[in-house]
């Protein structure tokens, strides 16, 4: 602002106004106070500081380093770093004891769990649920009925190579579509179904012929699910006696099923995760209890 | 305040801020002067020293009697140890010394404030280091006003110096109750303290330099709660340091009330002198009455009895009484002096009442704990043989200093329950044993079955009990075992 409007004096504070007037009311310039004034410059020259010290000014394709060379990316690394090397040390252990030796180590077990539980709820949980209770189509791995086998071992071996996954390792096992490509009648298929059901303790149709069914299941299922309908871990197939099946426990499921199985995949996780993880998430879903 | 009525009229601008007046206590000697210097150096001595007595707990404790540890989450006082669940022992305390001031209160006034409170302590120390490199109440007048000589910058620097030394020393101490001190001392000489220790030297450096350098009397006046607190907890039957007008008014010189007592005419004891205003830290007149800004430290009390009997009068003129035994005297009664009556009895039975209930808790503490925390998510889970199994995460802890073994039993559950505990070291008549290691604690998965769960509701209250295997110590917790049964 010039010096050319005349500099009007308060009469009554004795301080100079700035010229506006509302109404008559005259605004009075009052210097800032001095230590709002003084935390002004203080930003002021902080912000210089800082462009010295930091990252700030963005260039076309860069941007001002700054002397201290600081950089997140960098740090949010080296922390990554840091956390796996603080972890090696019980890491290398897990990775070189068995998994029989890791349940019995209260410090092997201890981190196993807390790790497996991670791991659990970053991989395994979108399909199998936070919980480990499962949906249609993924197993509950609470409870003792296991496809693949609930051991240490065979629960490993599932985690590291996956099933009907595209690591050649993997578990493979591959149920026939006894209606989709017609090895079965469709009476037949309902007569097997029937039988199915009446061992796990489902309603059966009315007028259905269980005996023809009980032979139609002799000769085309009894391979795989076993005499008794007990199931084969071996080759996937999961046993028939009791209704906790994978896709459904009504009479119109176990139809579906036997005409046009589902077969669900579950991927291997050697390329994924690092031995040690596995090797916590196998402990981990042992120690849900339906572990054997 | 001051009047202005004028400004809008005349146009003069005068301040409306004004500044606290500086003031600058005078040294004075005698009983409540000893009983303040006796008790700093007491409390002083406690917290500067208290990090460095030594207490041996075993091979794999801290040795030091006060001690509390953040980083293992434990706090030591001599043969007790505290984990952080027992924090009530704190309230307890605390509850105890806010009694303890109602108690003190009620008995003689600001006891507290006069001779005890660290603001008190340490502003009396600062003083002491004032007066010793710049002198008495009229020299340091003096020197304020003095222009900045050498003499002047050579005073002012070196009571800083004393003054930031005991600052630095008191941050210092504070930072020797939260790590074994021995090794702290030398790692701040070295260098090799952790920044936190440094951080929090800077700290409280800085509160102890500001607070008794600078703020003194106002923090007192102006920041503390206690005085306006006090006001509404005192009564006429407590004792506060009071001007007793009655034989001190009306006041005048020396000179004129004798020439008055001669006449034959009235003449009070107050000489008018202005040494109880003068020794005062926080720049009261007593003979004003009771007022907040009295901190009750008994220094009037010390200087008008060294005048008293200087001019040859009964020492007393201020002295620790009750407005009720003025008025008793002007009525020419006794003056009565009511220290058990029921406030004081009913403070000291509060304090009885929670000591005794703080040292009974404290004699049959549990040195082992059990929490439980039933699982979420699954609730239950069926098994294929129809039995139902609930999950919890069952955490033990032993607070000995010795590894010791817990048997796990469920109460509440039909007898064929199975009870598994993922890493029990063994087991006992199907009863998990698990082991703990020395002052920690130890969290187990525990897997209830039951093959019953037909006949049993959605809900069983059970209750989880361990036993320690040696002494047969015995704790219990309540949780449910959950079936989808019906409600």
């Amino acid at each position: 602002m010039s010096d050319t409007h005349n500099k009007e004096v308060d009469q009554i504070s004795g301080v100079e106004t700035t010229g506006h007037e509302w109404d008559g009311l005259k605004e009075l310039n009052n210097p800032l106070p001095k230590w709002w004034l003084y935390i002004f410059y203080a930003t002021v020259v902080w912000a210089v500081i800082y462009w010295v010290l930091y990252p700030s000014w963005p260039l076309v394709s860069s941007y001002t380093k700054g002397v201290l060379g600081a950089n997140q990316r960098q740090e949010a690394t080296a922390a990554y770093d840091k956390g796996v090397a603080d972890r090696a040390q019980f890491a290398d252990k897990i990775v070189a004891a068995s998994l029989e030796a890791i349940t019995q180590d209260q410090d092997l077990l201890q981190y196993a769990l807390a790790n497996g539980q991670a791991a659990f709820g970053d991989n395994c949980a979108p399909c199998h649920g936070s919980g480990g209770t499962g949906a249609e189509g993924y197993p509950n791995l609470q409870d003792d009925t296991w496809i693949w086998g609930g051991k240490l071992d065979d629960i490993h071996t599932t985690l590291l190579y996956g099933i009907r996954s595209d690591n050649d390792d993997g578990r493979f096992g591959d149920m026939p579509a006894f209606g989709a490509d017609e090895l079965l009648t469709r009476e037949e298929i309902n007569q097997v179904s029937n039988f199915v059901a009446s061992r796990a303790g489902v309603e059966t149709d009315a007028d259905v012929d269980l005996a023809a069914g009980q032979v139609l299941y002799e000769d085309n299922c009894a391979a795989c699910h076993g005499d008794n309908l007990e199931g084969i871990q071996e080759v996937g197939a999961p046993s028939l006696m009791s209704a906790n099946y994978l896709y459904g426990n009504s009479l119109d499921d176990i139809k579906a099923q036997v005409a046009a199985p589902r077969n669900g995949v579950m991927p291997g996780w050697v390329e994924r995760l690092d031995p040690a993880t596995i090797k916590s998430l196998t402990v981990y879903v042992h120690s849900f209890g339906g572990g054997q | 305040m001051s009047a202005d009525t004028e400004t809008h009229e005349g146009g003069h601008s005068e301040e409306w801020f004004a500044s606290a007046k500086k003031i600058y206590p005078m040294a004075t000697h005698g009983l409540f002067r000893r009983i303040k210097w006796t008790l700093l150096f007491i409390t002083l001595g406690i917290y500067y020293f208290l990090p460095f007595i030594r207490y041996d707990r075993g091979p794999d404790a801290p040795g030091q009697a006060v001690l509390i540890d953040m980083e293992h989450a434990r706090a030591y006082f001599f043969f007790i140890e505290i984990w952080p669940q027992e924090v009530y022992y704190l309230t307890g305390l605390l509850i105890i010394a806010s009694i303890a001031l109602f108690l003190m209160n009620a008995v003689a006034g600001r006891i507290w404030c006069g001779y005890l409170c660290p603001q008190t302590v340490w502003t009396d120390l600062f003083l002491w280091v004032e007066r010793k490199v710049e002198g008495d109440r009229r020299e340091r007048i003096a020197l304020d006003k003095d222009p900045w000589t050498f003499g002047k910058i050579r005073k002012r620097a070196t009571k800083h110096f004393f003054w930031l030394m005991i600052a630095w020393w008191t941050g210092g101490a504070w930072v020797l109750y939260f790590n074994d001190a021995p090794t702290l001392v030398w790692q701040l000489l070295t260098f090799q303290a952790p920044m936190i220790a440094y951080v929090w030297i800077g700290i409280l450096t800085t509160t102890t330099y500001l607070l008794a350098g600078f703020m003194r009397e106002q923090v007192c006046i102006y920041m503390c709660p206690w005085p306006r607190i006090q006001a509404a907890l005192t009564d006429e039957k407590a004792l506060n340091v009071t001007y007793r007008w009655d034989r001190g008014e009306p006041r005048g010189s020396l000179k004129h009330n004798k020439e008055l007592a001669a006449q034959g005419m009235p003449a009070g004891d107050c000489i008018d002198c202005y040494q109880c205003f003068q020794v005062c830290p926080t720049g009261v007149d007593i003979r004003k009455g009771m007022q907040l800004d009295c901190i009750q430290c008994g220094l009037c009390i010390d200087a008008c009895d060294n005048i008293m009997n200087k001019i040859g009068k009964p020492t007393g003129l201020i002295a620790y009484d009750t407005d009720e035994n003025i008025e008793r005297r002007i009525e020419g009664k006794e003056p009565v002096y009511d220290i058990v009556r029921v406030r004081t009895v009913v403070y000291a039975a509060l304090i009885a009442f929670v000591g005794a209930i703080m040292l009974f808790t404290l004699l049959n503490r549990d040195f082992a704990d059990i929490s439980v925390l039933h699982d979420r998510n699954p609730v239950f889970v069926e098994q294929s043989d129809g039995s139902v199994r609930n999950g919890y995460t069952v955490r033990l802890s032993n607070k000995r200093r010795h590894t010791r073994a817990f048997m796990l039993h469920v109460e509440g559950m039909p007898p064929n329950t199975l009870v598994e505990a993922v890493g029990a070291d063994s087991t006992f008549a199907g009863r998990p044993i698990i082991e703990v290691g020395p002052d920690t604690t130890r969290e187990v998965r525990v897997l209830v079955s039951s093959p019953s769960w037909e006949k049993m509701p959605q809900s069983t209250p059970v209750t989880f009990r361990i036993t320690e295997s040696v002494m047969g110590e015995v704790v219990t917790t309540k949780d449910t075992f959950k079936a989808p049964g019906e409600p």
